[in-house]
């Protein structure tokens, strides 16, 4: 009896996760859906699920627009916003983790506030100061604003990695005389890694994702996907065939690099769960 | 293990990959950055630059395209803090007139064989301020009606030459088939200063209705206003589709191209768009009409114009000139007609095109579009005296904002949050606050 309410329970559980999956799958496959469609199929109500799939879409969005040159500038942008992240937040983390003073637990909420504000508030200085020191339209700009926009949420996440980790294996390492810097990358970094990795994908998604510093602060040169799908919106015609053609090519490297990485991700998002 | 060796590689990699591409930002003389918007015919302005830079080897174009809303602000940080990122820029006929006077925008002096005279005389007027022209048209557009003459046929309907509103409603009336999704009508809902209210603006001028009086107050509680406001919540709450609130040009575009619409009243760029069966299913059943007229029958109507300007704050003036004098030439509309076909030539710019017989035969809305941008006006005399222009927007630096915000107000008349005679009420008031805030009223 008791197992017949265990084996429905774990279908009803299943049920539910598959459901919920699903459901949030569900725009990205119909914007992959789409992007096979023609206009006019695009448009059409109701909508075709079984149609003629036509690459139309796609081979307009390449000759439009120079892909690999947004897709560089997204990659650029991603892997050293994220490098120069962590490599700030490591040692804030560090210290914050094994060192505490009375004011940590505020400097932490007062750098997550900083995220509490719409990024249009700044929008005016960050400009002048992008401006004047010739970092408009630059992947240099760009890279800096997003690590900063990063910055307080990839502290607070390696902060509560860190925070997992006993400090008495620290103090062993102290005991065997290794210096501060030792300790932080021959004991603590190896121990902390998987909650590292998860957090450098996190940030890596936050910035290939990110679009109001990309529309606003870059124009051609350093102008990544995302205004790259920006382009193919248009005030007057049908365009929904080839927005979602670019909103896929766009997506679709950082989906596989999630999908391949969806264990590391697991892991360091769960690391220290479970004591 | 991490290697300190390994991460220093990595930083100095780094370093040099970021250094290199600050760097590279750096614009080569002799480079035009062009501002656009991803509209079908700055597409194929687009393709056919080749030749301009074939003809003019000093000179390379670099294309920036951008979602409409992000354009004008991107363009309007440009040129307000002097950043000089664009040095062509694609504006309306509403920005023009406002930059120009904010001295934002470069005198746009083209020679002799440009032959401006060309260009019709309504859009030409409105790229000019203080006597002097500060963009050149690209495209532009006014406002028709396009129905199904499938539709009509079979409920025995006939368009006339001249429509008014009151038959529009009864034919919808006649046409409307919601249990098949055919809406007797289709207008813009969603809000907004380019969207709904751009077509309510429009209409409210042929129904007697205008923004303010000659003392800049708000007249929008007259009683022209709540006819305007009556005629529109009333039609589209019968005849419309459903969810008439998210439906801006596209959004219609949409459903009459798949054939869900029996009458549209929007702009005349349309008209290309449904005529062609690669975008529409209902390319052959497109019939054509004038925009219609309300009871007071005359005052400006809807005159748009995608406009290439040169802002001050570019580097290469000179050049930027040279470009879009090519660009919107005689010249360049018989290249588009020789490479695209004559159905893709930039319409309502320039007479020379609608004298030309093979445009004409491609396009059988041109007359339509011409007899439209000709009369349009929006300069011309509201039912009473006006302290401002424009037809559908006025022509203030406010507008885009009280514009949106009363384009607010008047879809929740649409989705039943408030009465008509509450949404005026109550847009009179938010108008008033505003222009009491800018300083231009009392």
């Amino acid at each position: 009896m008791a197992l017949k309410a265990k084996t429905s329970t774990r279908i009803g559980v299943t049920i539910l996760g598959w459901g919920i999956a699903l459901w949030l799958f569900f725009p990205i496959f119909w914007m992959i859906l789409t992007s096979f469609k023609s206009e006019v199929q695009a448009i059409s109500t109701p909508p075709k699920l079984f149609f003629m799939p036509t690459l139309s879409s796609y081979a307009e969005v390449f000759e439009r627009a120079n892909y690999w040159h947004f897709a560089l500038n997204t990659v650029t942008v991603s892997v050293a916003a994220t490098a120069i992240a962590i490599a700030l937040a490591v040692p804030a983390a560090y210290s914050m983790a094994f060192m505490p003073s009375k004011r940590t637990r505020g400097t932490l909420l007062w750098m997550l506030s900083t995220r509490m504000l719409p990024p249009v508030g700044v929008l005016v200085p960050i400009y002048i100061l992008a401006r004047n020191t010739h970092l408009l339209d630059t992947c240099t700009g760009l890279a800096i604003v997003d690590m900063l926009t990063n910055l307080p949420i990839i502290v607070w996440m390696l902060y509560t990695f860190f925070r997992e980790v006993p400090a008495p294996i620290l103090e062993a390492g102290r005991m065997d005389g290794a210096t501060r810097w030792q300790e932080m990358t021959m004991v603590l970094l190896p121990l902390a890694l998987p909650g590292i990795a998860s957090t450098a994908l996190l940030s890596l998604i936050l910035c290939w994702n990110e679009a109001f510093w990309s529309l606003n602060l870059t124009s051609s040169h350093a102008a990544p996907l995302t205004a790259f799908i920006a382009s193919f919106s248009s005030p007057e015609g049908l365009f929904f065939g080839k927005l979602s053609a670019a909103s896929t090519l766009a997506v679709a490297p950082i989906l596989v690099f999630g999908w391949i990485s969806q264990k590391q991700l697991v892991r360091g998002l769960t690391f220290g769960a479970v004591k | 293990m991490f290697r300190l060796k390994d991460t220093r590689t990595a930083i100095c990699t780094l370093a040099l990959l970021l250094t290199g591409s600050a760097l590279s930002s750096a614009e080569a003389a002799g480079t035009l950055t062009i501002a656009t918007v991803n509209n079908g015919d700055m597409i194929v302005m687009r393709q056919l630059s080749t030749e301009f830079e074939k003809a003019h080897p000093d000179i390379h174009l670099n294309w920036v395209t951008l979602e409409e809303n992000v354009l004008r602000q991107r363009v309007t940080t440009d040129i307000a803090m002097k950043t000089g990122q664009f040095d062509v820029v694609t504006i309306g006929n509403y920005e023009v007139p406002i930059w120009a006077k904010q001295g934002w925008l470069t005198e746009i002096k083209p020679d002799a064989t440009y032959d401006v005279n060309d260009i019709l005389p309504s859009v030409r007027d409105s790229l000019t301020a203080n006597d002097k022209l500060y963009a050149l048209p690209f495209y532009a557009e006014s406002v028709m009606t396009y129905y199904r003459k499938d539709l009509f046929q079979k409920a025995g309907l006939t368009m006339p030459e001249q429509p008014t509103y009151d038959q529009v409603r009864q034919f919808a009336d006649k046409i409307t088939d919601k249990p098949n999704q055919i809406y007797g009508i289709c207008l813009r809902g969603k809000p907004g200063w380019g969207e709904n209210m751009a077509y309510i603006s429009s209409l409210a001028n042929t129904f007697g209705a205008q923004w303010f009086d000659v003392s800049w107050k708000p007249t929008l509680t007259s009683d022209a206003w709540k006819a305007t406001l009556n005629w529109y919540v009333s039609a589209l709450k019968a005849d419309g589709p459903p969810g008439a609130t998210s439906n801006g040009f596209n959004e219609n575009l949409a459903l009459f191209a798949s054939g869900h619409c029996g009458i549209w009243i929007d702009s005349t760029v349309a008209g290309g768009l449904l005529f062609d069966p690669k975008q529409s299913q209902v390319a052959d059943k497109v019939g054509f009409a004038p925009a219609p007229k309300g009871p007071y029958g005359k005052g400006p109507t809807w005159l748009w114009s995608w406009s290439l300007a040169v802002p001050v704050s570019s580097h290469q003036s000179a050049d930027a000139q040279t470009f879009i004098t090519w660009a919107t030439s005689k010249d360049y509309v018989k290249l588009v007609a020789a490479r695209k076909g004559w159905v893709l030539a930039p319409p309502g710019t320039r007479a020379s095109t609608y004298a030309a017989p093979e445009y004409l035969k491609a396009a059988p809305f041109a007359s339509f579009v011409l007899n439209a941008i000709k009369t349009a006006d929006p300069n011309g005399p509201t039912a009473q005296p006006r302290p401002y222009t424009g037809a559908q927007f006025v022509a203030i630096p406010e507008f885009q904002s009280i514009g949106t915000q009363v384009g607010q107000t008047v879809a929740a008349t649409l989705s039943d949050q408030m009465t008509v005679d509450h949404a005026l009420t109550s847009a009179q008031a938010s108008v008033t606050r505003a222009l009491r805030q800018s300083g231009r009223a009392r």
